[in-house]
């Protein structure tokens, strides 16, 4: 990443300021290209909603933003912390929910949350508060004692989620936030992803079309590695006759898929 | 070191609040037993020590130790929950450094539970008790040992089995590079390595604690082995993370 290059790959001077840039991050795995120089930037007050089919490299270009797969070519920062030399300043800006939520199954509930808030630097009270405040925002006081392995699908990505917010992260990265969640459960998740959206960045990927139209404020449509769109939820749908974002998507990932 | 202490201390709660930690006490306190009290002769040899016990102690840790280990990292690549732990705003290392002192101070803990062999031989005669807690040193600083390699070795796969075989066939090599068997076959082709290999054996530098015998130099070799072992496992889950 040369100083030359950079100016052309953030759109100038966004204002209020970029979050996370990412600039032609690209991930090789042996031939197979699964993301391909990807670039966009994430300003604070955004939520942008990451769309594409199962293995457009969604989780993949998330894996390098949050610094856990170290990309082919290209970079991520987070508040201006690049993920790859300084990635325990970026990860510290950074809320991270992993692809399917994991946590340790026999830890409870308070004791998982207990830990990750220990590693984030927080103890005596203010640990309690942090984590109490984490259960309040993802509604599990009534099980915060429980095993992890004991909950339902939905309860487990919550519990993943709370520690992603834990901390109160500037960007939170959310992979597919609201699968597996009922359908209050995921009006709540949103509910919540819309009243923190004016502090921070947000990405979250997501299958769930609706879900875009609910609380992004753009969209970008992945396939086969690359950016096919990027723009507001009410400028993609203008994109095909019937006005439906399903039909915009299929349009744009099924498209791609021909023309290689 | 917060953040070291922070993973240790979530291991170990791990180990107890699953039957692990049970079932290796368990097993390592009856095998430790039958051998010490059986095969070892304790009481027949009419000797107010604890060289059976000690003559032991490497291979039960080399069959129970790559036990503890096989879980470290393949569990954690198995259930997804690497990927949150190393997004987590810590370095590999401390990750690395934590989940081996929660294993270390748990070999402690199961080391600690022989006591009774102690209080039997002090009661049934004058042991140099000083000899005694050598012993103890130097098993510690083996299951150290072994733990390293283990837990690199854990690092390698997401399939536990196979770092288990990995780990004893390590510390096997490590065990009896000094034996005979070994090192008359390198001198006969390659002296050098016969030197090395001798140099590089776990069990002689162990024997010498056995014996009551404390040396700067073995302290140095166990801690060497050890860091070499952890770095290893560093390179290894930064290499083989996403994989």
């Amino acid at each position: 990443m040369t100083a030359e290059q950079r100016p052309t790959l953030n759109p100038p001077a966004p204002n209020p300021p970029a979050l996370i840039e990412i600039a032609g991050l690209t991930k090789r795995f042996g031939a197979f290209t699964a993301v391909d120089t990807v670039s966009f930037t994430v300003a604070k007050g955004e939520v942008l909603g990451f769309l594409g089919p199962n293995g457009a490299g969604k989780s993949t270009t998330m894996r390098m933003l949050a610094g856990f797969m170290t990309p082919t070519a290209g970079t991520a920062r987070i508040c201006g912390h690049d993920v790859q030399t300084a990635s325990v300043a970026a990860r510290r800006a950074l809320g991270f929910l992993p692809e399917g939520a994991p946590t340790y199954p026999e830890m409870s509930v308070t004791g998982f949350l207990r830990f990750c808030a220990k590693i984030r630097g927080y103890s005596g009270s203010e640990l309690g508060d942090r984590v109490s405040h984490a259960l309040d925002l993802t509604g599990l006081q009534g099980v915060r004692l429980q095993p992890v392995e004991t909950l339902s699908k939905g309860f487990k990505r919550r519990v993943g989620l709370a520690q992603a917010l834990l901390h109160n992260p500037p960007v939170l990265v959310l992979d597919e936030p609201t699968d597996g969640l009922d359908p209050n459960q995921k009006h709540e998740v949103r509910a919540l992803i819309q009243k923190m959206a004016p502090e921070k960045a947000i990405v979250i990927s997501t299958h769930i079309l609706e879900e875009v139209d609910a609380v992004c404020t753009r969209a970008i449509v992945i396939a086969r590695g690359r950016i096919v769109a990027d723009a507001t939820p009410a400028e993609l749908e203008k994109r095909h006759p019937s006005g439906k974002l399903d039909d915009v998507f299929r349009l744009l990932t099924v498209a791609n898929k021909d023309a290689a | 070191m917060r953040n070291i202490l922070a993973i240790a201390d979530r291991e170990l709660a791990a180990y107890f609040a699953t039957p692990v930690a049970t079932v290796f006490i368990v097993i390592f306190l009856v095998m430790q037993g039958t051998l010490t009290f059986n095969l070892g002769n304790f009481f027949e040899r009419g000797q107010a020590d604890l060289n059976p016990f000690f003559t032991f102690i490497p291979w039960v840790f080399l069959l129970l130790i790559p036990a503890i280990t096989m879980r470290l990292w393949a569990e954690e690549r198995r259930l997804g929950t690497i990927e949150l732990l190393l997004t987590l705003p810590i370095t590999q290392g401390e990750a690395v450094l934590g989940k081996f002192v929660a294993a270390w101070l748990f070999c402690g803990i199961a080391l600690g539970l022989t006591f009774p062999f102690v209080i039997t031989v002090n009661v049934l005669g004058q042991p140099d008790n000083g000899v005694i807690a050598c012993g103890y040193l130097g098993s510690f600083l083996v299951a150290g040992a072994f733990l390293s390699v283990g837990s690199a070795m854990s690092a390698v796969t997401r399939n536990q089995v196979i770092a288990f075989v990995l780990a004893v066939a390590v510390c096997f090599l490590f065990t009896v590079a000094s034996y005979p068997l070994v090192t008359d076959f390198l001198s006969k082709n390659t002296p050098v390595l016969a030197e090395i290999a001798r140099r590089l054996a776990v069990i002689d530098r162990f024997q010498a604690f056995a014996r009551g015998v404390i040396a700067a130099r073995d302290i140095v070799y166990f801690a060497t082995f050890i860091g070499f072992w952890l770095f290893v496992n560093t390179v290894l889950v930064e290499q083989r993370k996403a994989d």
